[in-house]
């Protein structure tokens, strides 16, 4: 037991500096704002000098019609935006399904050594550069077929969203309480419907926030499709053939000397950027709705 | 609770006896009438262990078909663990080992030809906290056992989930809101809004664990009352801290302490006329 008198010795330890803490507290509360406006500034700036410099640029013309001459003005990029939405909706069939099932695996039947080999090599792959990955992609199909296509620029980067919709995907199964897997089972309900039926809808927020991420990751990616679909000036002929993407497309125009050149190459980033942000806030709206729910918390997941 | 609370007094010189008696029960107590009376469940020397930690040591108890036994006890004796060996949870939890039989309606749970997902639809179960499923609505969390073990028919689902609804006297209240989310609900309502999950696929023994021990007391009379209705057709096992509610709701109790099966009879006999020593000092309050 504690003494009346050693408590009263105990008491004297604590600091009861009130206005102390008061500035202490403003302190941090300074710093971490100040990370936070840190953070902040070079993502404003980036997004104010694409602005400025992209938004002269655009034009109907811009958006849907082939590049013109080189040095010349006019001409557009109508077949990047083409070729970056086919890619990314392409790789996104193939590795949204193949990494949610593997997030699956990993967070259901995973908790073994198979399991921790797999996410052990699965954490390496998506630390991997990214033109190690167009380069394997062009080995793989583009020397076998004998030509650059939109194929390997789909097999290239749906290898790369692989790894990280697995690994969100398991980390968003995780979350998941395990009262609701108890309450399927003394349902009755097989494992396998819980998963589908109950997990993965509880923890669509997090799905669907790795998967936008990957969305993103891919749509922004230049050096693999620099091996796989090489670039083009036409609009879609074929998925064995060389087609353009947005990022490639702003490589290739701010290599040229041209002023003409640089500002297409700003409109196509602020382009890019743009699809990118449309595609997040779509895929949020359409998936994440809940009753009662302002579009603010859908978009936000609900913070 | 007038029963429970009017016998302080008289528990002193119960105590005394127990005192004399060194009889430990450890199998259910036979009641004169035991034999005209069918036995729903059996539970037959049942061990369970978690991770090499035995939780319930070799415990025996019978359980009758349209009455209500609870299991009290102290913290971690294992009632729970013993519980969720009767519908076959326990072997969810990772490193968890079973022994012994469970037996419904003669027939083995444990035995390899019964699949564990038929047998789970037989014994409905409710949870501590109430745990509707977070993205469905209140409608489709009562037709969730029914949809995901394949029931189609849409009109069958739609009698079951408003009959339901009202075994637990939720319908009233949320009849006009059956198509928002479940979680929306407050938690008395929450966890009727379980128990109604519970009984939609049409078990024949109800598992409860502390049901109410999450709720307030008017949200716990609810329950409660709702018990009594049910048990005219269920067999229930509850698991419960509160004594008074044992008091109130059960016609059996068993009393387990430290992973054993100490006392099991009649509720009014366990309480009032404890033969064990250890249940007279836990059901008058002195440890616990």
């Amino acid at each position: 037991m504690i003494t009346v008198e050693q408590r009263a010795e105990f008491r004297k330890h604590f600091r009861y500096n009130v206005s102390r803490r008061l500035v202490t507290d403003k302190i941090i509360k300074g710093v971490v704002f100040g990370c936070v406006v840190i953070t902040i500034i070079p993502l404003g700036s980036i997004l104010l000098e694409v602005f400025r410099n992209g938004a002269s640029a655009l034009s109907i013309e811009f958006l849907t019609q082939v590049p013109g001459a080189v040095g010349e003005a006019g001409g557009g990029i109508g077949p990047a935006i083409q070729g970056t939405l086919l890619l990314v909706g392409m790789s996104s069939l193939i590795g949204v399904p193949i990494g949610v099932l593997g997030g699956i695996f990993l967070s259901e039947f995973g908790n073994n050594r198979l399991g921790k080999t797999i996410r052990f090599f699965n954490d390496v792959l998506a630390e991997f550069p990214t033109i190690v990955i167009g380069l394997f992609a062009f080995i793989m199909i583009v020397l076998v077929f004998g030509t650059f296509s939109i194929l390997a620029g789909m097999f290239a980067l749906s290898i790369i969203m692989l790894p990280i919709i697995t690994r969100t995907t398991e980390e968003a199964l995780k979350l998941v309480p395990i009262s609701y897997r108890e309450a399927g089972y003394a349902l009755g309900i097989k494992r396998w419907t819980i998963i589908m039926r109950i997990i993965l809808s509880s923890a669509k927020s997090g799905l669907v926030t790795g998967i936008m991420l990957s969305v993103a990751r891919i749509g922004g990616e230049t050096a693999p499709l620099i091996f796989t679909i090489l670039g083009s000036s036409q609009f879609f002929s074929g998925f064995d053939q060389p087609m353009d993407a947005l990022p490639l497309r702003i490589w290739r125009l701010s290599l040229l000397p041209y002023d003409t050149a640089a500002a297409q190459g700003w409109g196509a980033a602020l382009v890019l950027i743009l699809i990118v942000l449309a595609l997040n806030i779509g895929v949020r709206y359409v998936f994440l709705r809940k009753h009662g729910r302002s579009l603010h918390v859908r978009i936000t997941g609900g913070g | 609770m007038s029963s429970y609370e009017n016998m302080e007094g008289h528990y002193m010189s119960e105590l005394q006896e127990a005192d004399k008696m060194e009889t430990v029960t450890k199998s259910p107590i036979k009641h004169s009438s035991t034999e005209d009376v069918k036995y729903k469940l059996i539970a037959e020397n049942i061990v369970a262990s978690y991770d090499g930690v035995v939780a319930v040591k070799n415990v025996n108890m019978k359980f009758r078909d349209k009455a209500v036994t609870a299991l009290i006890g102290p913290s971690g004796c294992g009632k729970t663990t013993f519980l969720r060996c009767l519908n076959r949870m326990h072997e969810l939890t990772k490193n968890a080992k079973l022994t012994g039989r469970v037996l419904l309606d003669g027939e083995d749970l444990y035995s390899n030809e019964q699949d564990p997902i038929i047998n789970r639809r037989k014994i409905g179960m409710v949870f501590q906290k109430p745990n509707p499923f977070p993205t469905m609505s209140i409608y489709d969390n009562v037709a969730a056992g029914l949809k995901l073990n394949g029931l189609r028919d849409k009109s069958i689902i739609e009698q079951i989930v408003k009959g339901c609804l009202e075994m637990v006297y939720l319908w009233d209240e949320v009849k006009d809101d059956l198509k928002k989310p479940g979680m929306s609900l407050s938690g008395g309502q929450q966890q009727r809004l379980c128990i109604a999950r519970a009984l939609a696929i049409q078990p024949e023994v109800l598992l409860m664990d502390e049901p109410a021990s999450a709720l307030d007391p008017i949200a716990t009379q609810k329950i409660e009352e709702m018990i009594t209705e049910l048990k005219k057709e269920y067999t229930i096992i509850i698991v419960t801290h509160n004594m008074q509610q044992a008091v109130r709701v059960s016609d059996y109790t068993g009393f387990m302490y430290l992973g054993d099966l100490i006392e099991f009879g009649e509720t009014k006999q366990i309480f009032e006329n404890p033969r064990n020593e250890i249940t007279a000092k836990y059901v008058q309050g002195q440890f616990g």
